[in-house]
């Protein structure tokens, strides 16, 4: 298999099973690109994940984009945006008329729902490996400290993720390593 | 440009150029954070507001037919938007304004750390940022339990999440090849009965 084509496959099955919406696409391509390519570690995908979440613009094409070009160049990014993208792009401009009648069938609403308790799993499962792989790296203390000030931060006091990553990032280049 | 006065008083549609398409996608774009759905309304800002591309029904009709397909909803607006605009041009436009600035700035900053990553405080940084990601990625789990125990009630929220836990972790299901039975499944089955219980999952 040619990397071009590995990279198709990553993000073309994420685009095509994620009900939901990009945020349902995030854990599929974990699973693609840490647990069956192994293009990077978990601590990486952590650092496109933060970086992806902090810039503006929808995310699960961004993270295709960026980790597109880290495996195959200015070709891999366009091929994996295109596999992100292109699959349910095309379904619509084609099938408009016919999905027309579709969009208020029960249908829809299940694809949706039923799905979710398999994204929370990934999704969860992705949470504690980041918080397994940040206690290896760093111990308890850092990772039970940063943890609990970023969960007050956004989650109480609904700071921008953007701000407390930039603040993460910089308590982390003074303080640890 | 019509001047403000005009386009109040002329709701219908106006022609479109390249330039509006790639100044209105990257507007929507870069003044969206978080992703996903919170993108939506300012696509709506420029195409049905300022633009006058398509009326507020229509625009409403397409999220709801887009939301019927998988993938990144943001893209999928776009793409299909600078499609009917003008064609295949304006699809690419759509697309590289929403997403291509945004991947530069990435394949720049992260750049940047793995040329430094043998550096003391760059490690620190990528260190840093794991319980952040790690804390973002259980907020996001949680809004999706949530939203599944609206549609589906505690009690089979719970159980869904135990099979799921147990195919995928236990018995290393492929998570995509689950999804895609789950799938299926929804699809193939009769319209009059889509009352699914959770034994029939499996």
């Amino acid at each position: 298999m040619t990397i071009f084509w590995q990279i198709f496959i990553a993000f073309f099955i994420p685009g095509i099973l994620g009900y939901g919406g990009g945020p349902a696409s995030i854990p599929l391509i974990e699973n693609e690109v840490v647990g069956h390519f192994h293009w990077m570690s978990v601590t990486t995908f952590s650092n496109v994940l933060a970086i992806g979440n902090s810039l503006p613009g929808p995310i699960a094409p961004q993270m295709a984009g960026y980790i597109g070009y880290q495996q195959g160049g200015v070709l891999g990014a366009l091929i994996a945006v295109f596999a992100t993208v292109a699959p349910s792009l095309i379904l619509l401009i084609l099938l408009l008329r016919l999905l027309y009648s579709f969009k208020d069938s029960p249908k829809v609403k299940w694809l949706t729902l039923l799905i979710r308790p398999i994204i929370v799993v990934m999704l969860g499962m992705m949470a504690w490996n980041f918080f397994v792989a940040s206690k290896q790296a760093s111990g308890w203390v850092p990772l039970m400290l940063i943890g609990a000030a970023s969960f007050i931060l956004m989650q109480r006091f609904r700071i921008h993720p953007a701000f407390v990553i930039a603040g993460a990032l910089l308590i982390g280049a003074a303080f640890m390593g | 440009m019509a001047t403000k006065e005009n386009e109040e008083i002329k709701p219908e549609k106006a022609p479109a150029r390249y330039m509006d398409i790639l100044i209105a996608f990257f507007r929507s774009s870069i003044l969206s954070f978080g992703g996903g759905p919170s993108g939506i309304p300012l696509i709506e800002a420029e195409v049905v507001k300022r633009y006058h591309w398509m009326t507020i029904e229509e625009f409403g009709d397409m999220v709801a037919i887009a939301n019927a397909l998988p993938g990144p909803i943001n893209t999928k607006l776009a793409g299909y938007i600078g499609w009917k605009l003008k064609g295949i041009g304006g699809l690419f436009a759509a697309i590289i304004s929403s997403v291509f600035p945004m991947i530069i700035t990435m394949i720049v900053l992260l750049g940047f750390l793995s040329a430094f990553q043998e550096q003391r405080w760059v490690r620190g940084m990528t260190q840093a940022v794991l319980p952040v990601v790690g804390v973002m990625m259980a907020q996001l789990t949680w809004s999706f339990v949530s939203s599944a125990k609206e549609g589906l009630g505690w009690t089979v929220t719970i159980i869904l999440i135990a099979i799921s836990f147990i195919l995928m972790e236990v018995l290393h299901v492929q998570p995509p090849i689950l999804i895609a039975l789950v799938l299926l499944l929804v699809l193939l089955k009769p319209a009059k009965r889509n009352r699914m219980k959770a034994g029939e999952k499996k």
